[in-house]
């Protein structure tokens, strides 16, 4: 082992700087791993990568929720750049994966390829609907948490200003401004209050964006230039840009608070736990276990997954005091939301 | 072992440049060894120093096979590489005319997204519409890439500060552009573009082989393989080249020889804009067959080590490239083979450029005799 380990180092030094010749033949790289006896569950990351504390993490956690329910052995490739996904997906297709979970949309296309191609393999993609007949859809009605996390939002505000901003003005991240928004606006038809949100326009559908997902500077930016008009509760829905926005709640000493997004984020951030009033929940992980279940026992395809408040696939995590009587109004709204007489959307 | 690095060095001492590229890639390859053990947490904890090690090894042996194991790993490579060498061509060229091109980002955007709509629009015959647009694809990222370049001629705007904001105004305006009507693709709400019509695609360069969907190398690595080509006649053969070195060499020489350093200006980072063009042409057309908001990536930005690390010559550009390339298609093999995470591909490359911006550093830790290791390519500084 030593010895070999010592030619792969000396090969691999040689080889990258370019002095290699190239393979002589095609000796295909493909390993077949020896799954678990309940079978082998992968999933391929978006660009955020796996320690992105968002959506692309959140699926690897269901990923071994499953490893730990279910026994399958787990497997996660990482995506550097949009030309990662096709030879990602493949490499997982070669190692002989069950099922592969790709996160995003914005690997609908690599999924649809690498499903149509690979028709005995189950895919389930999050954030995005079924393409082909091997691939389950989970998507999540997250405007219903975020109309809870508004109306709590203009219930608790001391200002009668509450924010919100996106990452990219794309529907997975618009739903939740349009929600909160839209919980702000019946929190104030039912109260008589006149509670402004800062960020997102009903009627324009448009908003504040940080412009990415990954410059937390922007986060911070905003989240200042909302404090200085008058906002004290802030909703980021950009991944890692919140985090800016954290960190600029920390720095106010109170000032601002801020809810968090997709995990409950006091245990995902715990350093800046204090500045989080709410979390709200987009229980990815839940769904990627029900969707490996579902692809082992053969009956995943073609239809998608849609997690609601009545289901629990997604939900709003209360992490500050709340009053009883604003408890019974938001256990009120849920029902409503749930039955159908509170619109959210 | 002490010895065998000296003779190593000898040999190496006749190409001086070489020697100094040669030695910050090994550099970068022994310090990502120690990261690789030091990140190594598992067997570290349990004191199965021997287990570390291996893992350098089987990470390493990983990058050879994913880069050039096979043929699947050599139409990565190849794939990684084109936008990578057409981008890496885009910066040398400025740098040749004593410019520093951050933006070949947005000019790849640029011609990415003209190429784009020649590809939707038509449908076909394909001799005709693959041409013309990679030929779009050039001229879009062309007149991007001339708006600093007037920017600088005409008003003195560093270039510096104007490609980079010009980067971010590209990467908005296509965000914009992919929710428009015009490029969305109908059945979709996110900004992803239309599909280019299948008569639109890049033929794949190993299509004649049935069955091997898998090697996904297009011929955009023949346009690149011909800009390095074009690249190099411009600069021996021309006399707009020559004035480019003149103008990068000694630009006050160059404006007292009669050279119109205004002109020269513009064409460069107009030369530069189209070469990120045809990148982008490459990737839509190629690779990915549509457009999302981040097709261009990071490439734009490794081209820049690229064009340091080639030192801006067209071969060195190349193979620098290809250098690049290799560690991207070789970082996945990594990933799935070890537990080494695909951002140690990233350390490689910024230790490889810290290397090469930093000659003297590498003259003292390989105790080099020769004094005449010269620095990377340069560009003028601020107000110039």
């Amino acid at each position: 082992m030593r010895k070999q380990t010592l030619k792969g180092l000396a090969v691999g030094l040689v080889a990258v700087v370019g002095l290699a010749a190239c393979g002589s033949s095609d000796s295909s790289s493909d390993t077949t791993v020896a799954a678990g006896a309940a079978g082998l569950a992968c999933e391929v990351t978006d660009i955020g990568g796996v320690d992105d504390k968002g959506f692309n993490q959140n699926a690897y956690d269901g990923l071994k929720l499953a490893e730990a329910e279910l026994g399958v052995s787990i497997d996660l490739l990482e995506s550097a750049s949009d030309a990662d996904y096709q030879p990602n997906l493949q490499s997982f297709v070669d190692k002989g994966c069950n099922v592969i979970v790709t996160v995003g949309f914005l690997l609908a296309d690599a999924t649809k390829a690498a499903a149509e191609a690979n028709p005995t393999v189950q895919f389930a993609i999050v954030d995005s609907n079924t393409s082909a007949p091997n691939v389950q859809g989970l998507t999540f009605a997250t405007d219903q948490p975020s109309f809870l996390a508004g109306y709590m939002a203009a219930a608790t505000t001391k200002t009668g200003i509450v924010g919100t901003f996106g990452g990219i003005n794309i529907p997975p991240v618009a739903i939740f401004m349009q929600g909160f928004a839209k919980g702000v606006e019946y929190y104030n038809a039912q109260k008589g209050t006149s509670v402004k949100v800062l960020g997102w326009d009903i009627a324009k559908q448009d908003g504040t964006f940080s412009g990415d997902f990954s410059d937390q500077t922007k986060g911070t930016s905003i989240a200042k230039s909302m404090a200085d008009e008058g906002a004290d509760i802030i909703f980021p829905v950009a991944g890692p840009v919140g985090l800016g926005a954290s960190q600029f709640a920390m720095d106010s000493a109170g000032a601002v608070k801020i809810i968090g997004v997709d995990v409950d984020m006091t245990i995902s951030n715990p350093t800046q736990a204090e500045v989080y009033v709410a979390s709200v929940l987009k229980k990815i992980d839940a769904a990627v276990l029900q969707a490996v279940k579902d692809a082992l026992a053969g009956t995943g395809g073609g239809t998608d997954y849609l997690g609601t408040l009545e289901n629990g696939g997604v939900g709003v995590a209360i992490t500050s005091t709340v009053t009883p009587e604003l408890q019974a109004e938001l256990d009120a709204v849920t029902a409503g939301i749930i039955d159908g007489s509170i619109v959210t959307k | 072992m002490k010895n065998l690095f000296n003779k190593f060095g000898e040999r190496l001492n006749r190409v001086s440049s070489m020697k100094l590229t040669l030695l910050a890639v090994l550099s970068a390859l022994i310090v990502g060894a120690f990261i690789i053990i030091v990140s190594d947490v598992d067997n570290l904890r349990d004191g199965d120093v021997l287990g570390a090690v291996s893992t350098v090894g089987s990470a390493y042996w990983a990058l050879v096979v994913g880069s050039f194991g096979s043929l699947r790993a050599i139409s990565n490579t190849i794939n990684s590489s084109t936008p990578l060498i057409l981008c890496g061509v885009s910066v040398a060229i400025a740098f040749k005319a004593g410019l520093f091109n951050i933006g070949a980002t947005g000019q790849m955007l640029a011609g990415g997204m003209t190429s784009l709509w020649v590809g939707f629009a038509m449908d076909g015959p394909g001799y005709v519409q693959v041409p013309l647009a990679i030929l779009a694809g050039a001229i879009g990222g062309a007149v991007f890439g001339a708006i600093p370049g007037i920017l600088k001629a005409r008003t003195g705007a560093h270039e510096v500060i104007t490609t980079i904001m010009l980067n971010n105004m590209a990467a908005f305006f296509i965000l914009w552009l992919l929710k428009t009507d015009l490029f969305q693709r109908e059945d979709r709400t996110d900004p992803i573009s239309k599909l280019v019509s299948a008569e639109g695609r890049l033929p794949r360069l190993f299509g004649f082989m049935d069955g091997r969907a898998d090697l996904i190398a297009h011929v955009g690595f023949i346009v690149a393989l011909g800009a390095v080509l074009a690249y190099w006649w411009f600069l021996k053969k021309t006399t707009t080249g020559f004035e480019f070195r003149a103008y990068g060499l000694n630009a006050d020489a160059a404006t007292y020889a009669g050279m119109h350093v205004k002109r020269l200006t513009v064409l460069s980072m107009m030369f530069a804009g189209g070469f990120a063009g045809l990148a982008g042409a490459a990737e839509v057309l190629g690779t990915y067959g549509y457009a999302s908001t981040n097709f261009a990536g990071n490439i734009g930005f490794d081209a820049i080590a690229i064009a340091l690390l080639g030192q801006s010559s067209p071969l060195g550009t190349f193979f620098a490239a290809i250098l690049f390339g290799a560690l991207q298609a070789g970082g996945r093999q990594m990933q799935t083979n070890s537990d080494v995470p695909i951002d140690l591909i990233i350390v490689l490359r910024a230790l490889i450029v810290m290397f090469i911006a930093a000659p003297l550093l590498v003259k003292t830790i390989w105790r080099t005799k020769n004094a005449t290791i010269a620095a990377g390519q340069t560009f003028r500084g601020w107000g110039s």
